[in-house]
C-alpha cells in the first residue's frame, strides 16, 4: 500500500493542502477533494477536454496529469470564472449565444475559451475552431460556441456586441 | 479509471532522477508530459512500481540553437515549438508537425523528447528526429550517453534508451545553405494520429539534390527510415518529376501498414506514395527559397 503524499495547491486563488494518493488523477482531487464539481470528467481517455483547467494558467486535461503534479502550481476551474463584479465574458458569452444543449461539454469549453483569449485577444473563426479542437460537443455542434467566444473576444476588448 | 498504485518522486536535478530510476528498479519509469504514460497507466498497460516525475527539474526547457545544433530539452512541450519563431523560421518541419499533432490541451503538456522516448510508430517527432538526423542525449547511471535518432526504436514501444536512462535533450543539426524540408500528415480528424504521414528533407546546390533523407510515420511496427528512397534522389535535379515519382514508389515499397479502423493497407501505402511527392516537392519549394 502506497500513502499519501501532501500537495499545496492554489485552486481558483485559494491556497489548499490536500493528501493526495500519488495515483489520484487532477481531476479527482478537484471534484473529489477540493471539492468543487463544475469540472467534469468525460471519457477519461484523452478525447473530449470535458476535463480542462488551467494548470499555471495553461488549458490541461486534468484527467492526464496527476494531483500530486499540482503540487505548487496554480489551478483554475470553471469555478474560478466567478467574478465579484459580475459575470466573466466567456460566460456571459456561453448564455447569451445559447451555447449549451446538455451543458456536459461547457466547463471544458469555457476554460478552453479562457486560455485562447488569454493568448490570442482576437481570434479568427479559424484561430477558435483550432482552439477548441480538444473538446468534444456531441449535442449542439460548434457554431453557437465559436459565436460564444467572439461574443467574449469582442466583450473583453470593450467592443460593443 | 485508476492506475495502478505506484510510488512517485520529483526530483529538482537530473542526478537525483537518475539515481532514482536506478532504485526503482526495470519496473520505475519517467514520466515527462506523462499524455502516453497516463493513458497506459490508466488502462493498466503499464504498472510501473515508481514514477520518476522529471517536471521539477529546473533548465529542461531549453529550446535554442547553440554550436550548430537546435537543442530540445526533455521538458520542451509541443506548444512550444508551435509557437516558437526559431522552430517556424528555421524547421518547418517541426513547424508543420506541431501545428498537427494532437490537440491544443495535450500540445500543453506533451513533450517532443517524450514522445520519442515512448517509442510509438504512430508518434511524429520520432519520424522527424529521424529525418533530421537527431541526436538524443540520455542520463544514465553511468553517464552520458548518446542515441543516433535513425535507429532508436528497436520494436513497438521499445526503443534503445535504457530503463536506467533518462532522455534529457534531443539536438538536430542546424538546416544547412539551400536545406529545406516539410512534414505532410493525413489524419482523420484534427488531432488524431496519422493515418499515414511522411517527413522529408533535402539539400540542393542549384538546382541539383546533394542530399535527401526520408522517413515515415505510423505506417509499419516502427518509425521507417526510407534510405533508398531517400539516396535515389542524390545527383538528380529538383525539376526531375520521375525521380521524385521513383523515390514515392520506393518509400511505399518499404512501408508496411496495417488495415485499421484508419484505412485499409493498401490506401495507407497509396497514400506514402502521394505524401512522398508532396513532402519532397514542398521540401525542395523551400530549400530553393533559403537560396534565393
Amino acid at each position: 500500500m502506497v500513502g499519501t503524499l501532501a500537495v499545496t495547491t492554489t485552486v481558483n486563488g485559494q491556497e489548499r493542502e490536500l493528501h493526495v494518493e500519488p495515483r489520484m488523477l487532477l481531476v479527482s482531487m478537484i471534484r473529489d477533494l477540493v471539492p468543487e464539481t463544475g469540472t467534469h470528467l468525460g471519457c477519461e481517455t484523452s478525447s473530449c477536454g470535458a476535463c480542462t483547467v488551467l494548470l499555471d494558467g495553461k488549458s490541461v486535461k486534468s484527467c492526464m496529469v496527476l494531483a500530486v503534479q499540482a503540487n505548487g502550481r496554480e489551478v483554475t476551474t470553471v469555478e474560478g470564472l466567478e467574478t465579484a463584479d459580475g459575470w466573466h465574458p466567456v460566460r456571459e458569452g456561453f448564455k447569451e449565444e445559447h451555447t449549451l444543449q446538455c451543458g456536459y461539454c461547457t466547463p471544458g469549453m469555457m476554460m478552453t475559451s479562457v486560455a485562447l483569449l488569454a493568448e490570442n485577444p482576437d481570434p479568427s473563426e479559424d484561430d477558435i475552431r483550432k482552439a477548441i479542437s480538444g473538446n468534444l460537443c456531441r449535442c449542439t455542434g460548434y457554431v453557437n460556441i465559436v459565436k460564444a467566444v467572439q461574443y467574449a473576444a469582442k466583450k473583453q476588448q470593450g467592443l460593443s456586441v | 479509471m485508476l492506475p495502478s498504485s505506484f510510488e512517485y518522486v520529483a526530483p529538482t536535478s537530473v542526478d537525483e532522477a537518475v539515481q532514482a530510476l536506478a532504485a526503482g528498479g526495470v519496473d520505475a519509469k519517467v514520466m515527462a508530459g506523462g499524455q502516453s504514460l497516463l493513458p497506459m497507466l490508466k488502462l493498466r498497460l503499464a504498472r510501473p512500481n515508481l514514477i520518476v516525475d522529471i517536471n521539477n527539474i529546473v533548465g529542461l526547457d531549453t529550446l535554442e540553437e547553440s554550436d550548430g545544433m537546435l537543442r530540445i530539452g526533455a521538458l520542451v512541450r509541443h506548444g512550444h515549438l508551435e509557437r516558437s519563431e526559431l522552430i517556424r523560421d528555421r524547421y518547418p518541419m517541426i513547424f508543420d508537425a506541431a501545428q498537427r499533432l494532437a490537440d491544443p490541451l495535450t500540445r500543453n503538456r506533451g513533450t517532443f523528447c517524450g514522445s520519442i522516448a515512448h517509442g510509438d510508430a504512430a508518434g511524429d517527432w520520432a519520424t522527424i528526429a529521424m529525418v533530421l538526423g537527431a541526436e538524443l542525449h540520455a542520463v544514465g547511471p553511468n553517464g552520458a550517453v548518446v542515441h543516433s535518432a535513425v535507429d532508436f526504436q528497436t520494436s513497438m514501444f521499445e526503443t534503445k534508451l535504457g530503463a536506467d536512462q533518462i532522455l534529457v535533450e534531443a539536438r538536430i543539426p542546424m538546416p544547412k545553405f539551400g536545406q529545406g524540408s516539410s512534414y505532410k500528415k493525413i489524419d482523420r480528424k484534427l488531432g488524431d494520429y496519422a493515418t499515414a504521414a511522411v517527413g522529408a528533407s533535402i539539400v540542393l546546390d542549384g538546382t541539383t539534390i546533394t542530399e535527401a533523407s526520408i522517413g515515415l510515420t505510423n505506417v509499419g511496427p516502427l518509425t521507417i527510415h526510407a534510405a533508398d528512397a531517400a539516396a535515389s534522389l542524390v545527383g538528380k535535379s529538383i525539376d526531375d518529376a520521375e525521380a521524385f515519382e521513383q523515390t514515392a514508389v520506393l518509400a511505399a515499397a518499404i512501408s508496411d501498414p496495417v488495415s485499421d479502423l484508419r484505412g485499409l493497407a493498401e490506401f495507407k501505402r497509396e497514400l506514402v506514395r502521394v505524401l512522398t511527392k508532396r513532402a519532397l516537392r514542398t521540401a525542395g519549394a523551400r530549400a530553393q527559397a533559403t537560396e534565393a
